[in-house]
């Protein structure tokens, strides 16, 4: 039979139960009002009661999220692919890849409101600008450090500059790239939710974003927590499904890969 | 169809030097066709920087490198197997012919044999990661030999294998020598291995100008693993380590 402690999910529940007990006990001994901080139990609660609407929610997010994160990774690995083609190119264009990762989402988001109108559009862009610069900046990593030594070996068999890419560089630069899609994963959660602040149209009921903005107004602050609640999760599952893509693709050639985590 | 004897090579006053530091100065040295040819010499001689020069992968500053033939289909073993990881053993033994447009159906059969050769059949189907190192080593020279090359360069090719795996290899490479004749260069640091192989061996020195010693090894092939502590062999491999020896000490 296994110890207690080795059942993997055992440890981090006595924790999350640990905690979430602390905090109940702290606010109601301090009897802070609700509107600073909700009890965990509220919070339980409005996850309960709001089920639906924060799924449906969370759902709308998710489809935002996941867009954003297939432009990401579809146009991320082309500019890569262009950005490694040659040096030239990559010192005059790598510099708009960086402008990527350091642009204020939050200020610029309103230009897409702009630029796609309010509504799903403008969701995703927000989503895929966030979540571009990892996948390009892994992507090129991975295109740059080809071993040598298989360069050589592609140059004697007089390989085309075409077979050396398609046969060599992109295969070599898959482990990369999906790392760069992990890391990615979580951010077009984040840019989706950022993007709904401010350009959701409020179809459906809207996103994690909306759900979050009329609940700020309302002070409801358990239904807050609720729904940043529903966006850890949604981050979750984005991750875990990049995870286990990442799994299956390398399960043949990095047999190490996956054994420690 | 050409002639299946392997290249002749003829290198004229070969320079060859890295940020102004000469590390093969003007260096002679013709390459019968055919022939099993090792080079030994100290770290830094320039050995590797002369099996590059030879496989193209480098161009002499000044010298001229000649061929017997025009098209010499070389093909190059380095140190590390160098094996691609996302490719099953068969389909990285069949590459070099993927590469020069051989369809699926002929390049398979030709890596099945081959693989069959030098005793992997039954890993055909494995990926690199699943393999031991001298059985990676194996796929390496399976793949170099794909393309029935008339020149195989080898830079040191079986240096991080154990003493057994390393004398199967040998073997290996002996039997597909004697049964693809081409023309070997083989770089070793492994004076053994160079006189159980080769025709020939040659010690560079260490200023990568000379060669100090060019020595015939008059043994017949195939040779066994009974020649490795048969007289003859331990004196021709005497006579080869103490002219190492004198030149290494000469250096200091």
């Amino acid at each position: 039979m296994k110890a207690l402690y080795q059942i993997v999910w055992l440890p981090p529940l006595m924790s999350f139960v640990l905690i979430t007990g602390l905090i109940e006990c702290s606010i109601t001994l301090m009897d802070l009002p609700a509107y600073l901080a909700p009890r965990p139990s509220a919070v339980a609660l409005a996850l309960w009661v709001h089920a639906e609407e924060l799924l449906k929610a969370t759902w709308h997010t998710g489809v935002a999220a996941l867009l954003g994160l297939g432009m990401s990774a579809l146009l991320g690995a082309l500019l890569a692919i262009t950005l490694a083609s040659h040096p030239l190119i990559r010192r005059a264009f790598y510099p708009y890849a960086v402008f990527f990762q350091t642009v204020p989402i939050i200020a610029i988001a309103p230009m897409l409101v702009i630029w796609f109108g309010y509504g799903q559009g403008a969701v995703v862009a927000a989503s895929f600008i966030v979540s571009v610069f990892p996948i390009i900046a892994n992507t090129l990593n991975g295109l740059l450090s080809t071993d040598p030594a298989l360069l050589d070996l592609f140059r004697i068999a007089k390989a085309s500059s075409l077979h050396t890419l398609f046969k060599l560089r992109i295969p070599g630069a898959i482990p990369h790239f999906l790392t760069g899609l992990r890391v990615a994963s979580g951010l077009a959660v984040i840019g989706a939710i950022v993007g709904e602040f401010v350009a959701d149209s409020y179809e459906d009921g809207g996103g994690i974003g909306t759900a979050v903005e009329i609940a700020l107004k309302e002070q409801r602050t358990d239904l807050v927590f609720a729904a940043v609640l529903m966006s850890s999760l949604l981050g979750l599952l984005i991750f875990w499904l990049v995870s286990g893509l990442n799994q299956i693709t390398l399960r043949r050639w990095h047999l190490g890969e996956f054994k420690d985590s | 169809m050409k002639h299946r004897q392997g290249a002749g090579l003829k290198l004229r006053r070969i320079h060859r030097q890295f940020d102004g530091r000469p590390v093969l100065k003007h260096l002679d040295l013709d390459i019968a066709p055919g022939e099993f040819l090792a080079i030994i010499g100290p770290s830094g001689c320039g050995k590797s920087t002369l099996l590059r020069l030879i496989a193209d992968l480098d161009q002499p500053d000044q010298g001229t490198l000649d061929r017997s033939e025009e098209d010499v289909d070389l093909a190059f073993v380095f140190q590390d197997p160098c094996l691609l990881p996302w490719r099953s053993v068969i389909e990285n033994v069949a590459l070099p012919l993927e590469l020069q447009g051989v369809p699926h159906h002929h390049r398979m059969p030709a890596a099945e044999a081959l693989l069959k050769t030098v005793g992997l059949e039954e890993a055909q189907g494995k990926f690199p990661q699943q393999l031991s190192g001298g059985m990676k080593m194996r796929v390496s020279l399976a793949r170099a030999l794909i393309t029935r090359p008339d020149l195989l360069l080898l830079d040191e090719p079986f240096a991080a294998l154990d003493d057994i795996t390393r004398h199967h290899l040998d073997d290996h490479l002996q039997s597909l020598w004697l049964n693809h004749p081409m023309t070997v260069v083989f770089v070793t640091h492994s004076l053994s291995e160079a006189v159980y192989l080769a025709d020939r061996v040659i010690l560079l020195s260490a200023g990568g100008g000379d060669i100090t010693l060019d020595y015939k090894v008059p043994l017949a092939h195939p040779r066994t693993p009974a020649t490795r502590v048969s007289t003859p062999f331990i004196d021709h491999l005497r006579i080869v380590s103490e002219a190492f020896e004198l030149h290494a000490r000469a250096a200091e």
